[in-house]
């Protein structure tokens, strides 16, 4: 077996970043939209990590918190915005809420 | 030898709880499988040396955020949405666009490491001798500190924002 390189990685994180897009762009549900959105940042941060141990330079891991912790606010708005749309029009299918189309 | 076993063990547990997770009908399910992918990128990280970032992850996304999945799931009950199609009708146009990305990522397979280079490795982290958490606090709190408090700022914003929107009543 081959020894695991930096572009392991990279493939990795680019097939995990187009399972999230296959996600985000196909599925109805908006609560399985949302968990697709965490795929692909989870991807952001298996590049960034990965480069931070290649680069030897530490700021990767920083930024990976930073990214950690937009994907905490986003999850925390994104469901606050899916129950107030619960509430008032009674569907969680992203095709449903469609008010702005004509 | 034992690092490239334990990287497929991983990178399989993260990609196929990924990709369980988009197709599954059962939301709950997919949360679960989602559980699973979060663990295998955790199990990367420990692999790449990032023990904070492991520690972080499974506190912060399998402890905290997929809790508040599981909460919001039961909130809007879920039930009768399982049985209904769980795809878009644009599925075809996104496959496409998958495919096309696809093609683009075995182009660069094709053209062989000569045709793009990398940086060059560096020699190791900055301030030898440290454990990882005390380089990444050291880090973060002199060079960083302005995005710091800036992501502190931001978790202020979302917690308000959540909260006035979960409100029946403003």
């Amino acid at each position: 077996m081959h020894p695991i390189t930096v572009v392991h990685y990279i493939f990795l994180s680019a097939a995990l970043l187009a399972v999230g897009a296959i996600g985000v762009l196909t599925r109805r549900s908006i609560v399985v939209i949302l968990m697709s959105i965490e795929l692909i940042l989870n991807a952001v941060n298996v590049n960034l990590v990965a480069f931070s141990k290649y680069l030897g330079n530490i700021n990767g891991q920083v930024f990976s918190i930073f990214v950690i912790t937009d994907a905490a606010a986003e999850a925390a708005v994104g469901l606050g915005i899916l129950i107030a749309l619960f509430r008032n029009k009674e569907t969680v299918n992203a095709d449903e809420v469609d008010i702005l189309k004509w | 030898m034992i690092d490239t076993f334990l990287f497929y063990v991983f990178a399989l547990l993260a990609l196929g709880g990924g990709i369980l997770t988009i197709t599954r009908r059962n939301t709950v399910h997919s949360a679960i499988w989602l559980i699973t992918s979060l663990l295998g990128v955790a199990g990367l990280y420990l692999l790449q040396g990032a023990e904070f970032l492991a520690g972080v992850q499974v506190i912060l996304y399998v402890g905290g955020i997929m809790v508040l999945f599981l909460f919001v799931i039961m909130l809007v009950n879920l039930g009768q949405e399982s049985r209904q199609k769980p795809f878009t009708g644009q599925r075809w146009i996104a496959l496409a666009c998958i495919a096309a990305l696809l093609v683009q990522t075995l182009l660069f397979v094709k053209a062989g490491s000569g045709q793009f280079r990398l940086g060059e490795p560096g020699g190791g982290f900055t301030v030898q001798g440290l454990g990882n958490s005390e380089q990444i606090s050291r880090t973060l709190f002199s060079q960083y500190l302005l995005p710091f408090e800036l992501a502190s700022i931001l978790l202020l914003v979302a917690i308000i924002g959540a909260v006035v929107m979960a409100k029946k009543r403003i």
